[in-house]
Order: structure tokens, then C-alpha cells, then sequence
């Protein structure tokens, strides 16, 4: 930021003494809600605690523990399949509804706002609903929600899929919408036809907004705990070589869950904790080297 | 451009079926809690898809007993479900903007720290700090529904600095400089000046906080004190919790009640929430 002499003396140098009031208050309750809870949370993976207080080092003993979690490791895959799935059928599903919306037909903007209404409610209430729905239908075939973890699976995905196809929408009517028209108009007097014009005009065009939802989405569904929790809360749960492993759990609950176990496992959680971060982490570095990549490119 | 009905083509006349038959759809699980918060307990699991008849019809006895059922008044959690969302996102909103033009005009190490240290907690996933925070917390008395819009404050600066400044840099500073030659302090012209200039990002934040704040369930759920005071989307989690000794018609009409006002909000409001989720994705 290339500053003016001017500048410096006349905003910079009152803003600063006001400091205090400016830039202090944010930067304590971000030091109370995430700088000092980080740090802490580093250091408390590598001990065994039950309160900070009592905090023992153990070194490396609490990831050594992770890895050979067999429900850590189920969750992991459940967590790596739900992304698949959902990045998948969010998006085109949001993106036909979008581009399907953007043309002329009547009542769009009523159908956009209904199929957005379902971010509106919180995860724990849509979960809540939606095991009722899922138990209502299974009920006909003699069965429940929670009886078996393909029905847990494929519930959560529907879940999802309701919920946040009207989101991603949103973003990719904005991308549609923002295409230049003179560019669609040249398309049609060169003479490309509809299918043409979506493939090789417009999805190259909407590239940013494809990135950004195919990213939201993914952290999105490994972020996934509300509507885990409390559609099947990872049920049922099965015995596996000794171990107990809640079947439809996925990552978020599962570090949950952990830690509630009993205090010997507060340790353990907060490595697997650690491990989310870094994967989360790096999911959202590697969104914005590729939307740097692409911006470039164009 | 309002057209008439011979302009729409037939194809545009199909497809506006086929999405009138993806709404109801869409709206099916909503209105299942609507019919079940009608009907009699019993009735609600044994055929939750069937309209209330006159044998399973209670009219609004469910609304009555979800007011005041489960031992913790529906009254109760949607108070402090409301005070802790506005005041936090009032707060996110005042010192989040001061700070980030704080940091756009301030050259100096530390708002240097601060914006790098913003953008590091923006892919920082919650669980990464969930146990210490409600150590934190309860350290320094903050669980209490009047003190934890501090916490929320804490860890949702991090977006609503980054988005204030992404929309500050693109301010000129000569408005700026030329409210401060004509004598005017940091904080008038930060107000008078700056605030309305930043109306648009201040709804779009407002609204990507207001919805993050108000459906959140995990951190209240740990951080507040939980034998005193339950937020709506824990209270919901409790009647779940206690599945089958609970009235489930009640339940229903606990679930209307958390979420119609919420839906007529959005009714009046969708232009700016849709404009705010469009603009926050692009930044994010």
C-alpha cells in the first residue's frame, strides 16, 4: 500500500493514538476466542489432560493413539466419500437449477427463494426433521433410519443436498448473471448452437464460481457435524476387531465423540483435532493457489 | 422487465412446471412439521405424513404445552437465543469495521499481524478449538448468554475484518483526508464518513454472521452454562435427546415456532440475503 506524506499526517497519525478504542477490543476477544484457545489446543495434543491445569506431556503418544483408531479412520473415509458424493451432485444440481433460473421463466425469483429458505434453519432442526421424514418412509418397509449405514449415508447426502443446492445457486446465478452479454451475442451470430454456447462460452466463463462452490462444498462436508449429529448420530455402532465404531460418523463428530468418552481420551481428541485442522487447512490453501492459478491464466 | 404470458416460450412453460413440482419438494419437510405440530402426540410417529383428522387434530394445545414444556420454557431459549445474536453481531459489526479501517490506514507492524492473523483463523475449523475455548470461557466467567457475544465476537473476526477490508482498500482516502483537513477526528469521520460508505458490506457481513450466529449449536452448547441456559437449537437437540418420553407433537410445534420467524425475516429481507451470500462467497 503505497501511502501519500499527506496521508500518513492526517488519518494515519490520530488514528493511532485512538488505538484503544479502534483496533484493542477486537484484538482481545480474538486473542480470548481463537489466538490463546490455538495455541493451547497445540500444546494440550501432545498431553494428558482433564482441565488445562493437570496437563501431562506424553510427547507423541496422543497421535500414535489416532492412527490406530479403527473410528477415526472409518469416519476419515466416510468423511473423504460424503465429499465426493455431495461436491458431485451440489453442484450440478445448483448449477442446472442456476442456469435454468437465469433464463427467462416465470417466477424465478420465487423459486430461488424457496429453494434458498433451507439455509435459513439450523443444522441441528434440519436433522431433526429429517430423521422423522427418513422414519416415517422406512417405517412402510419394516425398518429405521439408524438400522442400517447406507440408509444413515444416503440420508445425510439428501440432507445436505437440500440444503445447500440453494446456496451454491445462489453464487452461480451471480457468476451467470455477471457474464457480458455482447460475449453470448457474438457467440450466436457465429453461430453456435445451445449446447455449444453452455460448454465452450459459459462454463469456461463461470470458472471462479465453479471453483468457489466445489471448495465451499468440500469444506463444507468435512466440516459436517449439526446435521451428523443430529440426523443419526453416527448409528449404528458396530464392534471391529475390539474397537467400537459408530458406522455413519464422520470427522467432526468423531473428535467430538472421542472426547467424551471418559478424560483419558481428552488428549486423544485434541490430536485428532490437530490432524482436522492441518487437512482442513489444506484444502483451503490449495483453493486459493488454484483460483490464483486460473486468474492468471486469464 | 415485466413480459407478458404470450412471451415465454413453451419450453420456458414447462420448465416453470417442472421447478413449481421441485418447490413443493423443496418446502415437503417444512410442512411435514407443520401438519404434525397439529396433531396429538401419538398420532405424529405412527403416520407422520397423514393430515390431521378429527381424531388426531388438537388444534393449538401444542403450541400451548411447547411453551412451556420439557421443563425449559420455548420462552426462555428463543430470548436468549435473540439477545446472544443481535448483540453479536451488533458487536461484530462496530468493532470489526473499526478495526479493519484501522488496518487499511494504519501502516505499523501490528496491523500487519493482526490481518495475517485474521486470514490464518479463516481456515482454522472450529473443532481445532473447541475444548480450550470452553476452557477459556469458563476461565474468565464468559459463560453467561450476556458475556458469550464476546467469544462469538473472538472467533468470527476473523471473516468480518477480511471482508470490511477487502471493500475498505477499494475506498479512495481522499474523502478521508478531506474530512480531517476540515478538522474532523478519527472517530466522527469514521462514522460519518466511513460507515456509510460501507452500508452494503456492513448488510452483507451482518447477515452471513446473523445466520451463523443464530442456528449455531456447539459453541453455546459448550460454552454456556447448560443447566441454566439453552439456546433454540439446543433445546431442539434435548427434545430429541430425550426421543420417545418426549411429546413429539409439542416438539413440532417447537420447531414451527424456532423457525417462522426466521422465515418471514427472510421473506421481507431475501433481496439482501441473497445479494450478502453472493457477496460473501466471491470473497471467501
Amino acid at each position: 500500500m503505497a501511502k501519500s506524506k499527506k496521508s500518513v499526517n492526517l488519518v494515519q497519525a490520530p488514528l493511532r493514538r485512538l488505538a484503544p478504542i479502534f483496533i484493542l477490543p477486537t484484538f482481545f476477544a480474538f486473542v480470548i476466542g481463537f489466538v490463546w484457545p490455538f495455541i493451547q489446543g497445540i500444546y494440550l495434543s501432545f498431553c494428558n489432560f482433564n482441565t488445562p491445569k493437570d496437563a501431562k506431556w506424553v510427547g507423541l503418544s496422543n497421535y500414535m493413539k489416532v492412527f490406530q483408531d479403527a473410528g477415526f479412520l472409518n469416519a476419515f473415509k466416510n468423511t473423504a466419500a460424503f465429499a465426493v458424493v455431495s461436491i458431485i451432485l451440489i453442484n450440478v444440481l445448483a448449477f442446472i437449477i442456476a442456469y435454468a433460473l437465469t433464463q427467462k421463466i416465470r417466477g424465478a425469483n420465487l423459486f430461488r427463494t424457496v429453494f434458498f429458505m433451507p439455509n435459513l434453519i439450523g443444522g441441528v432442526v434440519l436433522g431433526y426433521i429429517w430423521s422423522m421424514i427418513f422414519d416415517g418412509i422406512l417405517k412402510n418397509y419394516g425398518t429405521y433410519l439408524t438400522a442400517n449405514g447406507t440408509y444413515g449415508f444416503w440420508g445425510l447426502v439428501i440432507l445436505v443436498a437440500w440444503q445447500q443446492i440453494g446456496y451454491m445457486m445462489i453464487i452461480y446465478i451471480a457468476g451467470l448473471q455477471a457474464l457480458s452479454e455482447d460475449m453470448l451475442e457474438a457467440a450466436r451470430i457465429d453461430g453456435a448452437n445451445g449446447r455449444q454456447t453452455l460448454f465452450q462460452v459459459i462454463i469456461p466463463n463461470v470458472m471462479p464460481s465453479i471453483t468457489t462452490c466445489t471448495f465451499l462444498t468440500l469444506t463444507n462436508s468435512f466440516k459436517m457435524f449439526d446435521q451428523n449429529m443430529a440426523l443419526t448420530n453416527g448409528l449404528p455402532s458396530v464392534i471391529q476387531d475390539g474397537a467400537k465404531i459408530n458406522v455413519t460418523e464422520l470427522l467432526a463428530l468423531n473428535i467430538y465423540s472421542t472426547y467424551n468418552i471418559n478424560k483419558n481420551y481428552h488428549g486423544v481428541a485434541q490430536a485428532k483435532a490437530v490432524i482436522f485442522f492441518i487437512l482442513v487447512a489444506v484444502m483451503a490453501i490449495a483453493q486459493q493457489a488454484l483460483t490464483r492459478r486460473k486468474e492468471v491464466e486469464q | 422487465m415485466k413480459k407478458t404470458a404470450q412471451q415465454y416460450s413453451t419450453g420456458s412453460k414447462v420448465l416453470t412446471w417442472i421447478f413449481v413440482c421441485l418447490s413443493v419438494v423443496w418446502v415437503f419437510p417444512v410442512v411435514v412439521v407443520l401438519i404434525n405440530s397439529f396433531k396429538e402426540n401419538g398420532f405424529v410417529n405412527m403416520e407422520p405424513f397423514a393430515l390431521p383428522s378429527g381424531e388426531s387434530f388438537v388444534g393449538l394445545d401444542n403450541y400451548i404445552k411447547g411453551l412451556t414444556f420439557g421443563n425449559y420454557p420455548f420462552f426462555r431459549a428463543a430470548f436468549y437465543s435473540l439477545f446472544i445474536t443481535v448483540t453479536s453481531v451488533a458487536l461484530i459489526l462496530v468493532f470489526c469495521s473499526m478495526s479493519a479501517w484501522y488496518i487499511a490506514r494504519v501502516n505499523s507492524l501490528f496491523s500487519k499481524i493482526f490481518y495475517y492473523l485474521c486470514l490464518f483463523s479463516m481456515i482454522v475449523p472450529f473443532q481445532m478449538v473447541m475444548f480450550t475455548l470452553t476452557f477459556t470461557a469458563d476461565q474468565l466467567n464468559l459463560s453467561t448468554p450476556y458475556t458469550i457475544p464476546i467469544v462469538y465476537l473472538g472467533f468470527g473476526a476473523g471473516l468480518a475484518i477480511f471482508m470490511f477490508l477487502g471493500f475498505i482498500k477499494g475506498l479512495p482516502t481522499e474523502i478521508e483526508e478531506a474530512a480531517a483537513i476540515d478538522g474532523c477526528g478519527p472517530l466522527r469521520a469514521f462514522f460519518n464518513v466511513v460507515v456509510p460508505m460501507l452500508k452494503p458490506t456492513m448488510i452483507s457481513v451482518g447477515i452471513l454472521e446473523l445466520m451463523w450466529v443464530w442456528n449455531d449449536y456447539l459453541l453455546p452448547y459448550l460454552v454456556l452454562d447448560r443447566t441454566m441456559y439453552m439456546t433454540i437449537p439446543i433445546l431442539v437437540q434435548y427434545l430429541k435427546g430425550s426421543y420417545g418420553t418426549v411429546d413429539l407433537g409439542a416438539t413440532m410445534a417447537v420447531i414451527m415456532m424456532s423457525i417462522t420467524p426466521i422465515i418471514i425475516v427472510y421473506i421481507f429481507c431475501q433481496k439482501h440475503i441473497i445479494k450478502g451470500v453472493a457477496a460473501g462467497a466471491v470473497k471467501g
